[in-house]
């Protein structure tokens, strides 16, 4: 049962993100993102972690593809060549699978087979977060506020020249 | 499903997202291409981290930071993609080569 899900939750991720990176309309390309993104939460909660499914929806799905639409209206990049007038594109394919092919050679000469452990209740992973990780975590806060304040300096409009 | 099973999923992913980054010519995209890239890596670290027996809690937790960074780094380089429009008028990464000598 769960392998069929597998299946079809990758087939959805693997042909949104194809969608994203071969679409000509730069709209379409991002809402295969968002397709390919929704599939990857659906991973996650096949892989019993909830939490990270529900951040996955709420972020990616709710926050990063709205602003990337924000950014191609306000852009008008529907009027940009895309990938297939790219004269690197052979090399970016032969790129692409020359590292795919030695990730999986990789992974399936040193991976070995195991057993699914227990899920990570939500109460656990918050404890370890402000416990162990509590340093690392308060650096994330300061690294996205930096962030915020770096993003409306650069996109400000110069007004006083 | 193994193990192998997702780290396969989480290798082809990041393949595509590769092929993107290369391929393509609006920034724009070339962003999008790099969020299926950390997609793909943390797929991988939520698969090691459910399959392992002890550090189940650290790979979930490294996971929720690689969501953080992405976040913080989508929000800038649309700041940076937005100025370079009113700038040069084209988000084009062939006509950027103001710091190319």
């Amino acid at each position: 049962m769960s392998i069929v899900a597998f299946y079809a939750l990758a087939a959805i991720c693997l042909g949104g993100g194809l969608g994203a990176v071969v679409s000509r309309n730069v709209v379409y390309a991002a809402f295969s993102l968002l397709l390919s993104l929704m599939g990857i939460a659906g991973i996650f909660l096949l892989l019993l972690a909830e939490f990270l499914a529900l951040v996955q929806v709420l972020i990616y799905g709710g926050a990063i593809t709205i602003v990337i639409l924000f950014v191609i209206m306000l852009t008008r990049s529907q009027e940009v060549r895309t990938a297939s007038d790219n004269p690197h594109r052979p090399l970016a394919i032969t790129a692409g699978l020359v590292v795919f092919g030695l990730m999986t050679a990789a992974m399936v000469s040193g991976i070995s087979d195991s057993t699914t452990t227990q899920p990570i209740a939500f109460s656990d992973l918050g404890d370890s977060l402000f416990a162990q990780w509590a340093v690392p975590f308060e650096i994330a806060s300061l690294v996205l506020l930096v962030a915020l304040i770096g993003a409306i300096i650069i996109a400000k409009q110069n007004t006083e020249k | 499903m193994t193990l192998l099973h997702f780290q396969i999923l989480s290798g082809a992913l990041f393949c595509i997202g590769l092929y993107g980054v290369l391929a393509r010519r609006s920034a724009v995209l070339i962003l999008l291409a790099i969020e299926l890239m950390l997609n793909a890596v943390n797929i991988n670290l939520i698969s090691f981290a459910a399959y392992s027996d002890s550090a189940g809690i650290t790979g979930q937790v490294i996971a929720i930071f690689v969501i953080t960074v992405a976040a913080a780094e989508v929000g800038l380089a649309l700041a940076i993609i937005l100025r370079l429009f009113r700038t040069n008028n084209s988000v084009d990464i062939e006509e950027l080569d103001l710091m190319k000598w």
